[in-house]
């Protein structure tokens, strides 16, 4: 039996696709069994950021309808054996289905699926509440900015509410040389102010452009410093004790050392 | 240099112990729920309570939430008019 896990926010744009493609693609990496459900119904977007979108044929609702077997509407990814995607509709819209049919969705999955990840919609009305009804636990994503803290925190409450207890929070989009300067909240001062616990950070990276260009998780760069924290949040997941990565001052100064070649 | 002198001094004008600030206000209304015309209507009732003991100047009222260091407080401004007389 596996453990579904709903990525949510409240505010949209602040990383919710991205995380849920960079944790599946970490996960099957891994070794295990992964399915990642998009349920952004009507805004299919999961699909092109996993570089799948020509392989569709059907969709969740399709499943849900009885339309389309389950096993016919999953893909497989391209990188990995072990990893499928479940698309949204993109013609229907969030009431084609019911938090009822989404549990039962979900629960079979689970019987499939080691991990059974699903990519919120921004909002707080039916397409949240489907997103997270089937869901054991709940990761949050948050940029360091007012309006997306305080709709995290909406949302923790909501899914307080729902039953969904003890949810994770991923701070995104984070600029070492901005927290530095005092001019963008820190992961202290999120964490305090949202009283939940971390899963990890993410920096602003332009790696995640890149990889979102080319339909590859940045998880699976060696290289990029987003990479790499989308690495260390599935260990973490995964029950590791990984430290937070120290994050990397983008100065002119550290440009110009890295130029140099001079490694510190 | 700016950075260093930030670092050396400490920056209360720092935008982001201003986002702080501003967020936990915002917090401590939307986690108890309380909409603005809530707040309103608190306002009003807490008016006509003081007013059967003093005469206020309901212009000047102010009711609003106020943070220093831990602590978040209610905070009521009642410039008072007049102090009614106990009638015998
Ligand atoms: N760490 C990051 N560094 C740089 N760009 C990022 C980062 N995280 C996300 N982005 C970019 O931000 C945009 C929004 O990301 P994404 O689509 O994952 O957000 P979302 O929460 O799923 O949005 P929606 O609410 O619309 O579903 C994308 O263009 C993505 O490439
Ligand atoms: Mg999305």
């Amino acid at each position: 039996m596996g453990e579904a896990i709903v990525i949510t926010s409240g505010k949209g744009g602040v990383g919710k696709t991205t995380t849920t493609a960079n944790i599946g693609a970490g996960l099957a990496q891994a070794g295990h069994k992964v399915a990642l459900i998009d349920a952004d119904i009507g805004l299919r977007n999961l699909d092109v950021v996993m570089g799948l979108e020509n392989r569709i044929v059907y969709d969740l609702v399709d499943v849900v309808e009885g339309f389309a077997k389950l096993k016919h509407a999953l893909i497989k990814d391209k990188r990995f054996e072990n990893l499928y995607l479940l698309p949204a509709a993109q013609t229907r819209d969030k009431t084609a289905v019911s938090p009822q049919q989404m549990i039962d969705l979900v629960d079979r999955m689970k019987q499939e699926f080691d991990y059974v990840l699903i990519d919120s919609p921004a909002g707080i009305e039916q397409g949240f509440k489907n997103a997270v009804a089937g869901a054991d636990r709940a990761l949050v994503v948050a940029t360091p900015e007012v309006a997306s803290v305080r709709d995290a925190d909406r949302i923790i409450g909501l899914l307080e509410a729902q039953e969904k207890h003890n949810p994770f929070l991923i701070i995104n989009r984070i600029r070492p040389s901005m927290v530095k300067k005092g001019d963008m909240m820190d992961i202290d001062d999120m964490i305090e102010i949202l009283a939940i616990e971390l899963l990890g950070v993410v920096p602003d990276d332009e790696a995640i452009v890149v990889s979102t260009n080319r339909g590859e998780p940045a998880v699976l760069n060696g290289q990029s410093r987003a990479g790499e924290a989308y690495r260390n949040i599935t260990r973490r997941l995964l029950g590791e004790n990984i430290p937070m990565m120290k994050l990397e001052e983008d100065t002119l100064f550290g440009k110009l050392r890295k130029m140099i070649g001079f490694k510190g | 240099m700016f950075d260093l002198f930030a670092r050396v001094f400490g920056r209360d004008d720092a935008s982001k112990e201003v986002a702080k600030d501003r967020l936990r206000l915002v917090l401590v209304q939307d986690r108890s729920s309380l909409s603005p015309q809530a707040l309103e209507d608190l306002k009003n009732d807490l008016l006509k309570v003081i007013s059967q003991y003093m005469e206020i100047d309901d212009q000047g009222f102010k009711v609003e939430f106020s943070r220093n260091e831990n602590t978040t407080a209610l905070v009521a401004n009642i410039p008072i008019r007049n102090v009614k007389r106990k009638s015998l």
